[in-house]
């Protein structure tokens, strides 16, 4: 993938771009993507790949003037017009399906085909979702992965979660990107989708991991019981971080969309 | 010097597996903790402290604001200072403070200050922290990027409130008020207004802006709050602020006092470990909230002095809590000495004492204050000569304040009203 940069209204932005095909936006989760990122690789094989940072995420610009929902939705088409592109594969996972639903939502004459990757934005009292902005490093991967133990490698690239160096950085890295995830997922991550999603014209797939632990696949049936026509794939042995787990699964499902 | 009998209400009935057995003594402790029928005992007695220290001398009693928590059973520290208020004359009310970003709309703040600063004669002293991120993130839920952005707005608005004569439209990002018109106002104009702080730059500067005293309450102790007190003072000198006056800056300090060294050891080293192992044992991830602290701040190294030492409190023995200063304890000399070493060397003219260490006794707690008051504070009243008529961060009392209690007697109504009786 390469990396490249784009103006917008608010402030340049970063994303990577490769593949050949229809072209496809990826809108990444809270932990935010790199460009090594094995599910980017895996759709850049079938597709024209987008994925832009949010601000504040790798070493992008922060940007002040988003603060909510609706700031970040009409940035992120603000992206979409920037780079040229009418009605794209809008795909998004967790937090990043949580704006490209909005987005749809917004404009759903704009979007015709939405793939939604465990999208946060929705709330069951009878499912909290773990408080995720209060838990130290170590906690996470028995929340984000199916295999803890693989997942743990993946997330450290192989170094010690109490390694201070590592720590120090991932402080910084977390206040950045965390802290403007936060905008929209702290500390109750519904912003009112609920009472839009009925908007979506978009055809719509959901991907869910069955073992997901952060956002649990009762909200899978939560979306597909709100978004009109939409189908639901599940993914066995696959956590919230499937996109890591298994890319292979994503891209072959997301195939459905046409 | 301005000395403030600063208390926390820790709940002291902690169980003593406290630490094994519970996550957290803030946010998320276990609420069957708590036993209302006990509290009722503890606000009142934890109130005739505050009132009795108000009685020795000392130029403030403090309360503050924490939500949710075990050493802080404090969530209205407005409500204490209302009751305050009746019962004491002459001593400062240092409310330290609201965290004004939790108050929808902040007038809320500008008005319940405004009546505790009437009804005391002037008596307050103000405080608007930003919150710690256990309180004003995950307690009260304010998104932590927001934070700092909403609090400015709300600092913004409670000044105005008091100031403006005239009713005015607020068009914030936060507060949309078509008419602001607080009723009544403060006595004092405006109150003065001290910031608690825990290192962050852009506090540093808010302090340096607007004549606000900065105080640093840890409760880690002056050692270790040299670095963070220095970063303080090296950007008063680098924003060239008109002095370095010592009353821009106040600290808290856990202090007590018995007739000898080993005396105080005996009596209160059991109180001491109490607050250090079971008030402090917060759960690392509610210190932070991602997006509470700016990068220029984490960046700025200020945490490592935030931090608690590497294994926690839970390890350190009497002897290393004193040498290190996280408590200044002993006979009235060697606090004396201490307590110059604190005030020399972090150069504050405001000191909060926290007197009251967690589940410490009444009985116990009068005896340090009164020993602290009597043969510690008269020795050094007279640091920083130069500054001694700064009164700038201090509150300005009426000349002539009115006695609770000052109805006539039935007899003397009914003579009045209706000349028999």
């Amino acid at each position: 993938m390469e990396t490249k940069t784009i103006d917008t209204h608010h402030v340049p932005v970063r994303y990577f771009e490769g593949g050949k095909g229809e072209p496809l936006v990826f809108l990444h989760g809270a932990g935010g993507v790199t460009a090594e990122d094995p599910l980017l690789a895996k759709l850049a094989e079938k597709y024209h790949v987008y994925a832009p940072l949010l601000p504040g995420y790798g070493d992008s610009e922060e940007c002040g003037e988003l603060r909510e929902m609706l700031d970040i939705t009409l940035h992120t088409w603000d992206v979409v017009a920037a780079l040229g592109l009418k009605n794209p594969i809008l795909a998004g996972h967790s937090m990043g399906g949580m704006i490209a639903a909005e987005m749809a939502a917004i404009a759903p004459n704009d979007v015709s085909r939405l793939g939604l990757i465990c999208p946060a934005g929705l709330w069951l009292d009878e499912h909290p979702i773990p408080d995720i902005f209060a838990m130290l490093p170590y906690e996470l991967p028995a929340v984000l992965f199916h295999d803890v133990e693989a997942g743990t490698a993946l997330m450290t690239a192989g170094v010690a979660l109490d390694d201070p160096e590592w720590l120090k950085g991932f402080l910084v890295q977390n206040a950045r990107q965390m802290g403007m995830a936060g905008k929209i997922l702290f500390p109750v991550p519904d912003r009112g989708l609920s009472q839009r999603l009925y908007r979506i014209k978009a055809k719509t797939l959901l991907i869910w991991g069955d073992s997901d632990k952060l956002i649990p696949p009762a909200y899978a049936h939560a979306w597909k019981k709100a978004i009109k026509g939409a189908e639901l794939v599940s993914i066995p042995e696959a956590g919230h971080l499937m996109t890591l787990e298994k890319p292979d699964h994503i891209v072959k499902a997301l195939a459905k969309l046409g | 010097m301005k000395f403030t009998w600063f208390n926390l209400m820790p709940w002291p009935y902690l169980p003593d597996d406290f630490r094994e057995k519970h996550r957290s003594v803030w946010v998320d402790i276990d609420s069957r903790l708590f036993d209302p029928a006990k509290s009722h005992e503890v606000y009142n007695s934890y109130m005739d402290m505050l009132e009795y220290a108000g009685t020795l001398g000392f130029d403030g009693i403090g309360v503050n604001e924490h939500h949710q928590n075990g050493y802080g059973i404090m969530p209205s520290p407005n409500i204490i200072a209302a009751g305050l208020a009746r019962r004491t004359s002459d001593v400062g009310l240092v409310v330290l403070g609201n965290s004004i970003a939790l108050y929808n709309p902040p007038v809320r703040v500008a008005e319940e200050f405004a009546m505790l600063d009437c009804i005391s004669g002037g008596r307050l002293v103000a405080g608007f922290p930003v919150g710690t991120s256990m309180d004003t993130n995950y307690c009260y839920g304010q998104i932590p990027a927001l934070t700092r952005e909403k609090y400015q707005e709300a600092h913004d608005l409670i000044r105005r409130a008091w100031s403006d004569p005239d009713p005015f439209a607020w068009n914030g990002r936060y507060n949309k008020l078509r008419h602001v018109n607080i009723w009544p106002r403060p006595i004092q104009d405006p109150p003065p207004i001290h910031i608690p702080g825990g290192g962050s730059v852009e506090t540093y500067d808010f302090c340096i802006d607007n004549t606000y005293s900065y105080s640093y309450l840890s409760f880690s102790g002056y050692i270790r709050a040299k670095a963070l007190m220095q970063g303080y003072w090296d950007r008063v000198a680098e924003r060239n602020a008109p002095d370095e006056s010592p009353y821009r800056a106040g600290f808290a300090q856990t202090i007590c006092v018995a007739d000898t060294d080993e005396e105080a050891e005996r009596l209160y080293s059991e109180h001491v470990s109490y607050f250090y192992n079971r008030c402090l044992h917060v759960y690392g991830g509610f210190a932070d909230a991602p997006g509470y602290r700016t990068i220029k701040t984490i960046q700025t190294g200020a945490l490592s002095q935030y931090a608690p030492p590497i294994d926690g409190y839970s390890s350190l023995t009497w002897k290393d809590l004193t040498e290190q200063g996280h408590v200044i304890a002993g006979s009235p000399e060697t606090v004396r000495q201490r307590m110059e070493e604190l005030i020399k060397g972090l150069n504050v003219g405001n000191i909060f004492c926290l007197m009251h260490v967690g589940n410490m006794p009444m009985d116990k707690c009068m005896h340090s204050t009164r020993l602290f008051a009597e043969k510690v504070m008269p020795h050094l009243r007279g640091m920083f000569p130069d500054y001694k008529d700064d009164n700038r961060f201090w509150c300005k009392p009426l000349a002539k304040q009115v006695k609770p209690g000052s109805l006539p007697a039935e007899k003397e109504v009914a003579a009045m009203v209706g000349g028999k009786d």
